[in-house]
């Protein structure tokens, strides 16, 4: 029950603030921030219950919520920054705007969410999976009038509805198979055959999709369009971690398959190297962000592949703190300063107080600086590395690298004095300053997590016997943190300016949306185009040939044929008139003629009498 | 029961008829709204007595040409009961939509109830000669629709419609002579058919009458390449007929796979199964390239019934592969597949509806005349990327119930075709989501008005929101809580795939 309405109530209140629409819009915020802080109540709750609920749904295969630990640990996490972003909104979508379709959407997308990661079988994830997709589009393209952000919404639902066919593909393959009847999540692992290689490779499809990770990276970019505190949502607790949080519940399953292990694992460690580089390579703060995202996204799918499901998990949490607070922050300037590149952002930082350390503790912890959250959660997870294979390690540990280079360029720009700007703005108003400074001490407080006993704690909640980092690798990757971090600020930005031919690609995010628009949309619109044409000059006309055909084969038969049957007719009747007017000739009234007749004929019958006998 | 909701609207075309038509509009408009009403009032009431598992119901059998074993036989069960009540919702959609029509309503409204008989007819007919009988007058009743309402080159494309249909239909009405004849003793009964299965064991004449029939039916359905006379067909038609032909006459093609081809002709169907699957996914693929590359919007509505019901047919062959032991996903793919046929009629009709909206206001369905109509229209905005994500196959709507059980199910019997046609509902969603973006979003701009009229783009009256409106709630009632549906089309589809089996 409870957890029925843990998922209803922000589904139900933001389809009716969307429907009631402008109307709504006085109200709008306050509703949706009391909802969500209602739906963190029960999360709590629920996260202790855990609580189990089903309902029949198609025929043998039914539609389960539970919740468990790693689901507990996940609705707490998406509800509490579902409250903090809505707050933060409240300042953030002005009274003009249409507020109701925000707020509402907003619900609806953190509904999705929890629909997810709560759903026990595929068609329920599926479900919610889908809506999340699709109330992604409708608040990226918020602000619809522009043509730009209509398109960055498509492009967004249509790259994850693509991975999204992984997942239908799934649901059949384990129904085929016949080992998972009621498509219950937990009973994919015990597929075997084809069909379990195919409801894997579907899995990851759709999971790396969602998460935006290599090769479908480039919708996150696009993403960007949407208002700030959709991006803050969308980066941290819902959508591009949903695909995380699908492959750490699957984590059996991508063991049992023998390769669906190393492909996630290995998928996740270059994203975040990759990803990481094309981050250090952007000069406008959203988008760096938004790589980011990518990257320490990787961390967590990386370590669903290695198995460490309890670091993916203390990443996921700390990273869903400090991303949402640095794209609030990043809004925040955005609506102040009216510009999101980080040339124009120096000394931002300076100018509002709050925002200015509140950044820069979610800055420091994506950096993997000690005693920040991710530091610590990074290093539970690279343990699992370690186990599978040193490069995985390695490869990670370049990866957390990466991430303090481009957190601390984006810093540096920050806090450089400006002095044509050297105003101090005038204070953030509560609403906004509540949840930045809320997740500022999360981001730090969340450290604990990763060490003993609250770190064993959570291992024991998610089920999840992976094996533990040593002491010197804490201290290594911190060192390492803290070295480049010092260089990066000591030195600034310019030591990274390499030759453009270099970073061009990076700052493009690897010219992939080009690709992907070259390879596959392009050669679809022209074979769309192509059957068109077909349709209409080949088989339509084909249609109306034999159409016209029939209509011309009846002219040809009522000039020809009907000619000759008339013709013979006719003929006929002209003969047998022929016939009369010759029958006519010897009746000529006279006796004589008559006798002389009746003479010839004799004559002519006798003859043949005598000649036939 | 059944007799008197079938021929109530006929009844009352007769009675409209006899009124003079200079009487007031409203008259008649309020007559034909009363009716449909009626209908479906009568319909509820029919889907209350009805119990889930108790397989044909309702029925009548009365004589009607006994020396050529025709008789007048009509009863329900879990496949034409949704389909009679799909049909009876949206010819009352229809005629709240109409409520502002001007043009020689007393006909309109006669034609539509006629229309509606015909259709319910269809849906209960259990002689295979009744069932003719009502597919070719549903036909006639709506080439006048079409050629007496439409619009642009209506009387060519109500001709073409007419001639390609009524050509289906003669060889459909070869196939069912081809039944009767094998018959011992002859009948054109279908339950009596079902249960002799006069074709066992004689694979050509079971083959060759297969092909009449699916010919027949592929033409209404219309799978690839019997399409072409749908396009034009609906573009040119009134709004109201569109989404009738769309929503409740497209139904009659695969409705007759599912009453007639694959019980009566059990063996030729397990046999040219593999036939269907291909036309299915060449339909679904097809369907939506050719729709993505459409620049009119009622044109492009029109194709995606083609993609849409592929599926159906997708699901149909893969129900035939029964050597695949793949009882529960066949079983899916056969719900599925008469839950599509519901899910497209409310969701379809719904779209036409509101591209005559479109239509009404702009005067043209070329999509690259408008954009960001969103500003100046937003509840029609707000309906019509509902009824797109619906009809894209969005979670949440009937459409995602339906397509999901069809892919899920047919994915076992038939992976290659399967994973193919699963690419269908991403074309879709790119066609859906390009055409939403160039409407409704962006800068505002409208069509060049008439000349010397002024037209103002309205946002949704209240007889459209009263015709639309409870189209999409249905399409999401079905979406969220389906059950009450399916547990109707469980059992039927159990009792087709035993039939399948023999």
């Amino acid at each position: 029950m409870l957890l029925w309405a843990l998922v209803a109530l922000p589904l139900a209140v933001g389809t009716l603030l969307v429907v009631v629409g402008r109307p709504a819009d006085r109200y709008a915020p306050g509703v949706a921030v009391g909802t969500a802080v209602a739906a963190f109540g029960l999360a709590v709750v629920v996260a202790f219950e855990h609580p189990r609920a089903e309902a029949p749904l198609f025929e043998g295969l039914p539609a389960g919520l539970a919740v468990d630990g790693l689901s507990g640990l996940m609705v707490v996490t998406v509800t509490a920054v579902i409250a903090a972003v809505l707050l933060f909104s409240v300042a953030d979508i002005g009274p003009d705007e249409a507020r109701a379709r925000f707020f509402g959407l907003m619900l609806l997308f953190g509904g999705a969410m929890l629909t997810t990661v709560t759903a026990t079988t595929l068609p329920v994830l599926l479900m919610a999976w889908e809506v999340m997709g699709a109330t992604s589009w409708a608040l990226i393209g918020y602000w619809w009038r522009d043509p730009e952000r209509g398109d960055a919404a498509n492009t967004a639902f249509l790259t994850t509805r693509a991975a999204d066919l992984g997942l239908y593909l799934a649901a059949g393959a384990a129904l085929a198979s016949g080992q998972a009847d009621s498509l219950a999540l937990d009973d994919l692992a015990a597929t075997t055959g084809s069909w379990s290689a195919l409801i894997t490779a579907g899995v990851i499809a759709a999971a790396l999709g969602k998460s935006a990770q290599l090769p479908f990276s480039f919708w996150l970019s696009r993403a960007m369009q949407g208002p700030s505190p959709v991006s803050a949502l969308l980066h941290s607790a819902t959508m591009v971690v949903a695909g995380a949080y699908l492959l750490l519940r699957l984590e059996p399953l991508l063991a049992q398959s023998g390769w669906g292990g190393h492909v996630v694992a290995w998928t996740g460690a270059v994203t975040a190297v990759v990803l990481g580089l094309v981050a250090v390579a952007q000069t406008d703060l959203k988008q760096l962000l938004a790589a980011s995202t990518c990257a320490q996204i990787g961390f967590m799918v990386l370590a669903a592949g290695a198995g460490a499901v309890t670091g993916g998990t203390l990443q996921l949490i700390a990273h869903a703190a400090a991303k949402s607070l640095a794209f609030l922050v990043a809004g925040a300037w955005l609506t102040a300063l009216g510009t999101k590149a980080l040339p124009a952002l120096r000394g931002a930082a300076r100018r509002h107080r709050t925002a200015g350390i509140t950044f820069s503790v979610a800055a420091l912890t994506l950096a993997g600086v000690p005693p920040f959250a991710l530091w610590s959660a990074k290093d539970v997870l690279l343990a699992g590395a370690l186990e599978d294979s040193t490069a995985l390690y390695v490869v990670g540990l370049a990866g957390a690298v990466i991430s303090a280079v481009y957190s601390i360029k984006a810093l540096w720009f920050v806090w450089q004095p400006d002095p044509a700007s050297a105003v101090r703005g005038g204070p953030l108003p509560y609403a906004a300053r509540l949840p930045l400074v809320t997740l500022a001490v999360a981001c730090f407080a969340l450290t604990v997590t990763s060490f003993p006993p609250v770190r064993d704690a959570v291992g024991r909640v998610l089920g999840d016997a992976q094996p533990h980092p040593h002491a010197w690798e804490f201290v290594l990757s911190g060192a390492l943190a803290v070295a480049v971090a010092a260089v990066v600020w000591v030195r600034g930005p310019q030591i990274l300016s390499l030759s453009g031919r270099i970073t061009a690609p990076a700052s493009q995010w690897l010219h992939l949306e080009t690709a992907a628009r070259t390879l596959l949309v392009r050669p679809v619109m022209r074979l769309a185009d192509a059957l068109a044409a077909f349709d209409d000059r080949v088989l339509d006309r084909a249609v109306e040939g034999s159409a016209r055909g029939s209509v011309r084969l009846a002219l040809w038969t009522n000039a020809r044929v009907e000619r000759l049957v008339d013709g013979a007719v006719e003929g006929v009747a002209g003969g047998t008139r022929a016939l009369g007017r010759w029958a006519r000739r010897p009746q000529t009234g006279q006796l004589h003629q008559y006798l002389a007749q009746a003479v010839a004929a004799f004559t002519v019958l006798a003859v043949v009498l005598v000649l036939v006998r | 029961m059944l007799t008197a909701i079938v021929l109530l609207p006929t009844v009352m075309a007769a009675l409209l008829l006899c009124v003079p038509r200079s009487a007031p509009r409203p008259l008649f408009l309020t007559a034909w709204v009363a009716t449909a009403t009626a209908e479906l009032v009568l319909t509820v009431i029919v889907w209350a007595g009805y119990r889930a598992d108790g397989g044909m119901q309702y029925e009548t059998r009365a004589r009607w040409i006994p020396s050529a074993g025709i008789s007048y036989h009509v009863g329900v069960d879990g496949l034409s009961l949704p389909l009679v009540a799909v049909t009876c919702v949206l010819f009352l959609a229809c005629a709240l939509y109409a409520w502002r029509a001007t043009r020689r309503v007393r006909e309109f409204a006669a034609l539509f109830l006629f229309l509606q008989t015909t259709c319910l007819g269809l849906f209960v007919a259990l002689d295979l000669i009744l069932f003719f009988v009502f597919f070719d007058l549903s036909i006639v009743a709506m080439y006048f629709i079409i050629a007496g309402w439409g619009h642009k080159d209506a009387a060519g494309s109500a001709l073409k419609f007419f001639l390609y249909t009524f050509i289906g239909s003669l060889a459909l009405l070869l196939g069912f002579i081809g039944l009767y004849l094998a018959a011992d003793p002859h009948t054109f009964d279908i339950v009596e058919l079902t249960r002799a299965d006069p074709l066992a064991g004689r694979s050509t004449y079971g083959a060759l009458v297969l092909l009449a029939i699916a010919v027949g039916l592929a033409v209404k359905t219309p799978t690839v390449p019997f399409h072409t006379w749908l396009p034009p067909a609906h573009t040119d038609a009134p709004a109201a007929g569109s989404a009738i032909l769309a929503g409740v006459l497209l139904k009659m093609g695969t409705y007759g796979f599912l009453r007639i081809a694959m019980p009566v002709l059990p063996d030729a169907w397990r046999d040219y199964a593999l036939v269907f699957v291909v036309i299915g996914v060449v339909s679904v693929l097809y369907g939506a390239l050719v729709a993505l590359a459409q620049t009119d919007f009622k044109r492009l509505v029109a194709y995606t019934s083609v993609n849409h019901m592929g599926y159906i047919i997708l699901a149909i062959g893969a129900a035939g592969a029964v050597g695949a032991d793949q009882e529960e996903a066949r079983r899916l793919a056969v719900t599925g597949s008469v839950f599509q046929m519901v899910s497209h009629g409310l969701l379809t009709g719904a779209l036409f509806l509101l591209s005559g909206v479109l239509y009404e206001r702009g005067r043209t369905y070329e999509m690259s005349a408008y954009s960001g109509v969103a500003g100046r229209a937003p509840v029609f905005a707000a309906l019509t990327g509902v009824a797109a994500f619906a009809s894209l196959g969005l979670p949440g709507f009937s459409g995602f119930i339906a397509e999901f059980q069809i892919l899920t199910g047919s994915l076992g019997p038939e992976p290659v075709a399967t994973g193919l046609a699963v690419l269908g509902i991403l074309l879709t969603a790119g066609l859906f989501l390009r055409a939403l973006q160039q409407v409704f979003l962006g800068p505002l701009r409208l069509p060049v008005a008439a000349p010397g009229a002024d037209r103002p783009f309205a946002d949704i009256r209240v007889h459209e929101g009263l015709a639309i409106v409870p189209l999409l709630t249905l399409g999401v009632v079905l979406g969220i809580a389906p059950r009450f549906v399916l547990d109707i089309i469980e059992p039927a589809s159990r009792t087709l795939l035993e039939l399948l089996a023999r």
